[in-house]
């Protein structure tokens, strides 16, 4: 081929996601991030404490349409998002290559399995309340149910190492239960996060109900942990940073603590993640990562005639 | 009109025996505490000491906390969970056996009506010992996975407003589930748990599968920091929560927490009246307020609000305050000094913001703790008597026009534990039910419980649940839910 006959790629600007845009960082800040043998891949956008907040504002306001959605309606966005997945298929496993390092064949397994991983909590929307809610026999005449309700708005630090099948991992059971979120993607691999972002965009995921953000995860997680709109957080990706170094995640759960936030530890073993990497490869052994992001509601109603 | 009035009906002191002083339940027996150290316990309505209690210190928790790990190692963790059932259904036994006791001791400790301890507390406690003695042997079914297994050693600290039955909704699950456990009961409160002590004695429990330790909030601070501890279940105020949630943060305990509440009842026009007005009554009035679950936001709809406030009023006027032990009394003894301080100063602040205040006419003993069942109107959502728990018999009313506007007004606060809604309309409690914020919902009735029903709250008011299926979540390992 001669010179001239070679086409430059357009390459694509990786930005945030808040509310269902895709705006650069109030802060106007970016940082490069590189592949697995140091080339360079991309400037991102570097999240800024404000970016934080209206992330959790876009949250806040998502919250009442996506958890009072049907959760029939709620697996078919979640099925949804399994499609648009599999027509990027090729693009994820270019990404996931070169975010991780790993060989194509190896990624491609990443891809499928992240996409199953949605299919999977799909159609655990219309199940959750059947399997964990309960008619309780009260020693009296009374009516008596429990059903599992969504916990808020629940903040994510995303797995550091696994860039996509770790963050589908822990995004999709904060969704499919009526939960928004704002996610903090890996710190030195959020390039999958974003396109993550472009499919959700494109899956009738209501814009706000997952909000990404890319940047330093020790820069903005206790905005995170810290505000009282955020009902939860899960501290995956509090661990495992780039020279392996981990964060102070027990200050996060002290912020957390301030207004009573639910917390889920890094590596808590909820449903066999503990094991890193390979720990997100196998199918959950059941919801309670789902389950960690609800509260029992109990009616009572007397009986009588 | 002729009126009729009450005779005293005093229940019997005569079943109780007091002893003078009381030590520390470890291992299965009593023993002095390392430094000997010692507090009384009085009785609310007649401030009378009622006998002398230990305080455990830091050397006191840790012996307790190594006790009953070798417990739950040697012992407790290897049993067949049907020997374990037999245990706990044995405990519910005897404590239905020695109900008058319990019931009396609660009473006379706590300062709550006989009434009341004697057909709710008591009768309560034993059921949760029963219900959870079946879940013993059957947790393989409970829905948490196969072989599910307990966490160890759970730390609880426990409130002084249903001492006996706050110790049964942690005692039992945690017991059934496979744990050993070091209960703090509450500085104010600590007799009836030192008579559990002597039921588990009587079942011929295991030593050290229970062990009980007296003292105050040095005593349960060390507890729950103690790092060899696996759980931490704690029912209390909110503030008290923050501090534990702090104290377990970066550590791999498990924690349960039951705090503070500022319910909302609301009360449409289309409400069964007289049974709202018991309803509100049972809400706020019960065990003098001190239910962190309390109904203690009255919100009525504009268009009977004035209705409803003249007959809770007149309802207000036949509440009969006074002696715990007689058995004609709906409202007894305020807890403590420190909480009667705590409610006057709140109901003070209601009157120096505006609200109108309303007290029920009754004569109140002279010696001991009181406050009259009082009722604020004219209260507007910023008020302190509208946002803080007052955890007394003090009602705030306030009014909406719409349904929407009810919900607003009733998830308008930190809190989250429970709600209330009077209504006739079917579709109406269901459509409230479904977007109040708050663990539990009392449709046409409030101040419900059940052992086999989960209670817990929604945002500051706590996480996890205690009672029911789910309860048992919170004893066991990899349990999300």
């Amino acid at each position: 081929m001669t010179p001239a006959a070679q086409r430059l790629d357009v390459r694509k600007t990786y930005k945030l996601a808040i509310g269902g845009a895709f705006p650069r960082s109030e802060s106007a800040r970016s940082y490069e991030v590189v592949d697995a043998k140091g080339r360079f891949l991309a400037n991102a956008s570097q999240a800024s404490r404000k970016d934080a907040r209206d992330a959790v504002s876009a949250a806040v306001t998502a919250l009442p349409g996506w958890s009072g959605a049907t959760a029939f309606n709620r697996g078919q966005v979640l099925y949804r998002v399994a499609e648009m997945m599999e027509g990027r298929h090729a693009q994820f496993t270019d990404e996931v290559t070169r975010a991780e390092g790993l060989t194509a064949a190896k990624a491609r397994a990443v891809v499928d399995t992240a996409i199953d991983r949605w299919v999977w909590y799909a159609g655990w929307s219309d199940k959750l309340a059947q399997v964990t809610g309960a008619l309780n026999p009260v020693a009296g005449p009374y009516f008596n149910i429990s059903v599992p309700e969504p916990t808020g708005v629940v903040a994510v630090l995303a797995p550091q190492a696994s860039s996509l099948l770790g963050l589908v991992s822990v995004v999709a059971p904060v969704v499919v239960g009526g939960n928004t979120c704002v996610v903090l993607a890996s710190q030195t691999r959020p390039l999958p996060a974003i396109t993550l972002a472009e499919v959700l965009a494109t899956s009738d995921v209501s814009g706000g109900v997952v909000n990404t953000l890319s940047g330093t995860t020790a820069e903005v997680a206790p905005w995170l942990a810290s505000h009282e709109d955020v009902a939860a957080i899960d501290l995956s990706g509090a661990v495992g940073l780039p020279g392996d170094e981990d964060l102070d995640w027990a200050a996060l759960e002290t912020a957390a603590a301030r207004t009573l936030t639910r917390v889920l530890r890094p590596g808590d073993g909820l449903d066999g993640s503990s094991n890193g990497e390979v720990g997100w490869a196998a199918t959950p052994p059941g919801p309670r990562r789902a389950l960690f992001f609800t509260e029992t509601k109990t009616v009572w109603h007397p009986k009588g005639k | 009109m002729p009126t009729f009035d009450y005779a005293p009906a005093p229940e019997s002191r005569a079943v109780v025996t007091l002893q003078p002083s009381y030590g520390l339940f470890i291992g299965g027996e009593f023993v002095e505490p390392v430094a000997g150290g010692g507090m009384t316990t009085i009785e609310p309505a007649t401030e009378k000491v009622l006998a002398e209690v230990a305080v455990a210190d830091e050397r006191d928790v840790d012996l307790a906390v190594r006790t009953a790990r070798r417990a739950h190692q040697r012992i407790w963790s290897r049993m067949p969970g049907a020997e374990r059932a037999k245990y706990l259904y044995r405990i519910a036994r005897i404590m239905q056996e020695r109900s008058r006791e319990l019931a009396v001791l609660e009473s006379l400790d706590n300062g709550k009506p006989i009434k009341e301890s004697r057909d709710v507390d008591v009768p309560l406690a034993a059921a949760h010992f029963f219900y959870h003695a079946g879940w013993a042997d059957k947790l393989d079914w409970a829905g948490f996975g196969p072989n599910p297994a307990p966490l160890g050693v759970a730390a609880q600290v426990i409130p002084w407003n249903f001492p006996l039955l706050m110790l049964a909704w942690k005692v039992a699950p945690a017991l059934a589930t496979g744990n050993t456990v070091v209960l703090k009961p509450a500085e104010t409160t600590p007799l009836t748990a030192l008579l559990f002590a002597e039921i588990c004695a009587q079942a011929d429990l295991p030593p050290g599968v229970v062990n009980i330790l007296t003292g105050a909030g040095a005593t349960g601070a060390a507890l729950v920091a103690h790092p060899d501890v696996d759980k931490v279940a704690f029912t209390g105020s909110t503030e008290v929560g923050r501090q534990i949630a702090t104290a377990v943060a970066g550590t791999r305990k498990k924690v349960t927490l039951e705090l503070g509440g500022k319910a909302a009842n609301i009360v449409f026009d289309d409400a069964p009246i007289d049974q709202a007005i018991e309803g509100i009554v049972n809400g706020i009035y019960f065990n003098q307020g001190h239910v962190c679950c309390a109904g203690s936001r009255l919100l009525v709809q504009e268009s009977v609000a004035e209705e409803v406030i003249a007959r809770l009023q007149a309802r207000m006027t036949t509440l009969r305050v006074g002696d715990p032990l007689d058995k004609n009394t709906d409202v007894g003894a305020i807890n403590s000094q420190e909480q009667l301080t705590r409610i006057t100063a709140l109901a003070e602040a209601g009157e120096a913001e505006g609200a109108t205040r309303w007290s029920a006419p009754c004569p109140l003993p002279r010696k001991g703790f009181w406050f009259a069942p009082t009722v604020f109107t004219g209260v507007a959502p910023a008020h302190r008597i509208a946002r803080e728990e007052v955890f007394g018999p003090v009602l705030s009313v306030l009014t909406f026009r719409t349904p929407s506007e009810a919900v607003a007004r009733a998830n308008n606060t930190p809190y989250g534990l429970s709600a209330g809604i009077w209504t006739e309309k079917g579709s109406r409690i269901l459509w409230m039910a479904d977007r109040l914020r708050a663990g539990v919902v009392w449709a046409n009735t409030f101040n419900r419980f059940d052992p086999a029903s989960p209670f817990g709250g929604y945002k500051e008011s706590g996480y996890g649940r205690e009672g029911g299926r789910h309860g048992l979540a919170g004893y066991l390992k990899e349990a999300g839910l």
